[in-house]
């Protein structure tokens, strides 16, 4: 991927698996969140053009003309960012935010609210919060209505870019739980976009470490954290504070 | 399942370097360089004026009864008015008026408008509101009429037009300044003086007022075009200038009358307006383009 | 040995929201760090505002150096300054944009006349140099420097007026993971060679481990619990911390307890739950919790809690998960439970009800947590 002459992402293979949760781990800079961009065929919206291939269960998505990407945005590739208040357009509820993504994809109405509204129980959140504008709900709570959308729409593929990095570590505990739930109820697939290694450990079955828009480590999560092989996956690892254990 | 498979790579090549040197600011900045031209253009007609006039003194009062009304010749490029006067010199010496009286108006505008936005922008409270409520007083009232109003008051002439037109001006940089220093003063670094001792002056001087006055600086150029039409309509109204000034807003209300039969006695004053005006706001969009925050950052 | 700084039953008021609500705390003399741990709305990064006197305190004294701080004018207020420092959060917007850093620290440097002017282009140097940087950044402007260096930076300038004791606001927050250890690893190296003393603020809890000897922790502008960093991570006391504890993603597997879920959101401040501040929340919550404001009281040596059933809770009781429960926000906060009678320690508690109150607040939505 590249602006211009600059070639920002360099990836060779990254894949996700149903029902699997995988890490991108790196710092800033490393081309994580452009990942994601191309992913959902939105690098042109920052100036940047996309080579290679990408695939949603064997069909390309590189090159598909817009249209057709806007079907599959939300129903089939969802995505929830770091800021969920930027998400959600403060002027509306977020319930008629949610209602509209769903009818666009051809529900109902009444589907569509009977959707929604079995989503946001499953996130643990009360249907009645619906109603809200985003002014009115916390971080927490609007990344876990957005997952919902996600859940309701049915999305096989979740691109979370830092979805927690901005929320308190008990909520964001609240809502990784609710990731692992939403990979083994409903055997969703999750890239989870992180800085954070330690989030990442717990988190993910797989990971990939991102520096300067190359992978240069991939695998499963207990081993990279454990025996990293890469000397930058091992000095982001060392570089991790740890709570320490005396005896 | 998502996959993403082998991208091409072409070598990670380095961003291409900023346009350098003179010549690719100019290409990148178009409306600056065109807008700054002429602007300078004008700015050297005016101080040049005795020089570049083929007749100074049609300028000021000289009657010249046989030569009346004349169209544009190689002899007098611009034609002659209605008492005989050559009206390209005193469209040259025209860019000595409307533009000087822009450049006072805006001079006090900003000498009234900045300290008073930012004692209302930095220290906030009562003062804040005393200044304010006096900002909204004046802006309530529609910014030309009011003019009108004070040049009526006073005794008709250029002076008179500067005070008029000046005092409808600075509500809008006070109210400019105060929204910036506001939220400058509201900033982390500035906190972080404070918290280091620095003395409130030096945070004033050297921290809020640099930070706050980059909007300013674009309005200011802004505003000299619009300055210049308002001086021009009070002129016109025959409340600023007066015979035989050559002021290019008096000259087209002089040449009215004459409009349909002899066309170029208004036309030229009036094309010098509209240029003038232009060309100033050609330069400060190009200066806000250039000082955009973003563009810093992004430096 | 006498504190160098000591809070006592601080308040401090913005408008309806009471973000400090009377916390009480030592910094010995240095080198020492006292942590202070929280989410947002804890009231953590309040406290250290008004340490350095940048919000006003509406109860309670500071007392530094056996001065009391509020009292403070003029000169007197200066050399304040001078004693106690401050580095904040966000490294982007910490130094004037429209200034280098060579002139930003040395503003610094004048503004107390520490050292006389024509020593201040070497004395710039020499602090950069301290905090690990090229000396020859004094003549970059800050978007000229990543993120870890402009944090460096304001540490620098900090340290430039000869500070005994230093805030720390989030001082890591911001910055990536490499940046954030060797950040880390300087207010090490500081402490020791300058003989600091510090205020670390944060909710990071193994920052707090790795600098601090002792940690108070915050819920809503109390003091949940405080002492010895490490006995306290070991063995919470009280059960925010031990939720808190558990919440925090480790690394090594074998690291990892069983996660304590906290349902719910951290409440609204303007409309505080009765008694407990935390019972709400609470998977230990009984009938008194509700009612009863804990006070902070000693339950083992150096170690201050305020809970109701803070012996259980040390003693390692288990915290049931309220099952399924789901958020509804449309019971004002500070909705009483029906609670089984008290149980004797080591009994499970049974669930509290499934319906958590959450923040209704139309005012303000809660704040992410990097604004403490």
């Amino acid at each position: 991927m590249s602006f211009g002459a600059r070639n920002v992402v360099n990836v060779d293979h990254l894949g996700v698996d149903d029902a699997e949760i995988v890490g991108l781990a790196g710092e800033s800079g490393s081309g994580k969140s452009m990942t994601t961009l191309a992913v959902l065929g939105l690098a042109n919206t920052v100036g940047a053009t996309v080579a290679g291939s990408i695939k949603l269960d064997g069909r390309e998505l590189v090159g598909l003309p817009e249209k057709v990407l806007i079907g599959l945005r939300g129903s089939r590739i969802a995505a929830i960012f770091q800021s969920p208040s930027m998400a959600f357009n403060p002027v509306f509820r977020v319930g008629d935010v949610a209602l509209r993504a769903l009818r666009r994809h051809g529900l109902t109405g009444s589907e569509a609210t009977g959707r929604v509204e079995q989503a946001m129980r499953g996130v643990l959140l009360s249907p009645d919060l619906l109603r809200r504008y985003p002014s009115q709900l916390s971080g927490g709570q609007l990344q876990r209505v957005a997952i919902a959308l996600a859940v309701a729409l049915r999305a096989e593929v979740l691109l979370a870019d830092e979805p927690t990095s901005a929320l308190d570590v008990t909520v964001q505990a609240e809502v990784l739980e609710l990731l692992r739930e939403l990979r083994s109820r409903d055997g969703m697939s999750v890239l989870f976009i992180s800085h954070d290694l330690a989030v990442i450990a717990e988190l993910c079955d797989r990971v990939a470490v991102m520096q300067a828009g190359s992978i240069v480590e991939q695998g499963p999560a207990d081993k990279i954290m454990s025996a990293p092989e890469h000397p930058y996956t091992a000095d982001l690892l060392a570089s991790v504070p740890a709570i320490e254990r005396r005896a | 399942m998502i996959e993403i498979p082998e991208a091409p790579a072409p070598a990670p090549t380095p961003a291409p370097a900023a346009a350098q040197g003179s010549r690719g600011w100019l290409r990148s900045n178009p409306l600056l360089a065109v807008g700054g031209a002429i602007s300078a253009l004008i700015v050297i007609a005016a101080v040049l004026a005795p020089l570049i006039a083929p007749d100074p003194g049609d300028a000021g009062s000289a009657t010249h009864p046989f030569s009346v009304l004349k169209p544009p010749s190689a002899h007098h490029w611009f034609g002659t008015d209605q008492v005989g006067r050559d009206i390209l010199s005193r469209v040259i010496y025209g860019a000595r008026v409307s533009p000087l009286v822009a450049l006072f108006v805006l001079l006090i505008a900003c000498a009234v408008g900045i300290p008073l936005g930012i004692a209302a922008g930095y220290f906030g409270g009562w003062l804040d509101d005393v200044i304010m409520r006096l900002t909204d007083i004046v802006l309530a009232f529609p910014a030309l009429l009011l003019a009108l109003a004070l040049a009526a008051l006073l005794p008709p002439s250029m002076t008179s037009l500067t005070i008029a037109i000046s005092a409808t001006w600075w509500p809008w940089y006070t109210r400019l300044i105060r929204g910036q220093a506001a939220s400058v003063a509201g900033r982390p670094y500035i906190e972080s003086c404070r918290a280091l001792g620095i003395s409130r002056r030096r945070i004033i001087f050297r921290h809020i007022l640099p930070n706050a006055i980059t909007p300013l600086i674009v309005q200011v150029s802004l505003d000299v075009g619009g300055v210049i039409l308002t001086a021009s309509a009070l002129s016109f109204l025959g409340l600023g200038a007066q015979d035989p000034t050559p002021d290019w807003g008096l000259m087209v209300s002089e040449g009215q009358t004459y409009f349909t039969t002899d066309w170029w006695v208004v036309t030229f004053p009036g094309l010098a307006i509209l240029i003038t005006a232009f060309a100033f706001n050609l330069l400060g969009d190009g200066l806000r383009d250039l000082l955009d925050p973003r563009r810093v950052i992004l430096r | 040995m006498a504190a160098l700084l000591e809070i006592a039953g601080l308040e401090v008021q913005f408008g309806p929201v009471r973000a400090v609500d009377g916390v009480s705390l030592d910094v010995a003399p240095g080198p020492f760090g006292l942590g202070l741990v929280g989410e947002s709305g804890s009231g953590k990064s309040t406290i250290g505002r008004a340490v350095l006197r940048l919000v006003p305190a509406a109860a309670g004294r500071i007392i530094f150096d056996s001065t009391d701080v509020a009292a403070l004018r003029g000169r007197e207020l200066r050399d304040y300054r001078r004693a106690v420092q401050i580095v904040f959060q966000d490294p982007d917007n910490t130094l004037d944009p429209r200034m280098r850093v060579g002139p930003a620290i040395a503003e610094a440097l004048a503004a107390h006349r520490v050292v006389p002017r024509g020593e201040a282009a070497q004395r710039v140097r020499e602090l950069l140099e301290e905090v690990g940087l090229d000396p020859d950044f004094a003549s970059r402007y800050p978007h000229q420097l990543s993120g870890g260096q402009r944090q460096r930076v304001a540490i620098a300038r900090a340290l430039s007026v000869q500070p005994r004791m230093l805030v720390l606001d989030e001082p890591t927050s911001a910055l990536d993971v490499r940046a954030q250890a060797r950040i880390l690893e300087l207010i090490g190296r500081l402490r020791g060679e300058r003989r600091l003393a510090y205020l670390l603020i944060t909710h990071n809890l193994a920052v707090v481990s790795e600098l601090c000897e002792q940690t108070a922790v915050l819920y809503l502008g109390r003091v949940a619990e405080s002492g010895p960093t490490a006995e306290l991570l070991a063995a919470p006391a009280h059960p925010y911390t031990r939720a808190l504890r558990s919440a925090v993603p480790e690394i090594a597997a074998s690291a990892r307890a069983a996660r304590i879920v906290l349902h719910g959101e951290p409440p609204d401040a303007t409309n505080p739950p009765a008694g407990c501040v935390f019972h709400p929340r609470c998977p230990l919550a009984i009938d008194r919790c509700a009612v009863e404001v804990p006070s902070l009281r000693e339950i083992a040596p150096g170690r201050l809690v305020a809970c109701h059933r803070a012996e259980e809770v040390l003693a390692g009781i288990e915290m049931p998960e309220p099952p399924g429960a789901v958020e509804s926000g449309t019971e004002p906060s500070g909705t009483v439970r029906p609670a089984p009678a008290p149980s004797p320690p080591a009994e499970l508690a049974p669930p509290p009800q499934p319906s958590t109150s959450t923040s209704t607040s139309t005012q303000s939505a809660p704040q992410p947590r990097s604004k403490g």
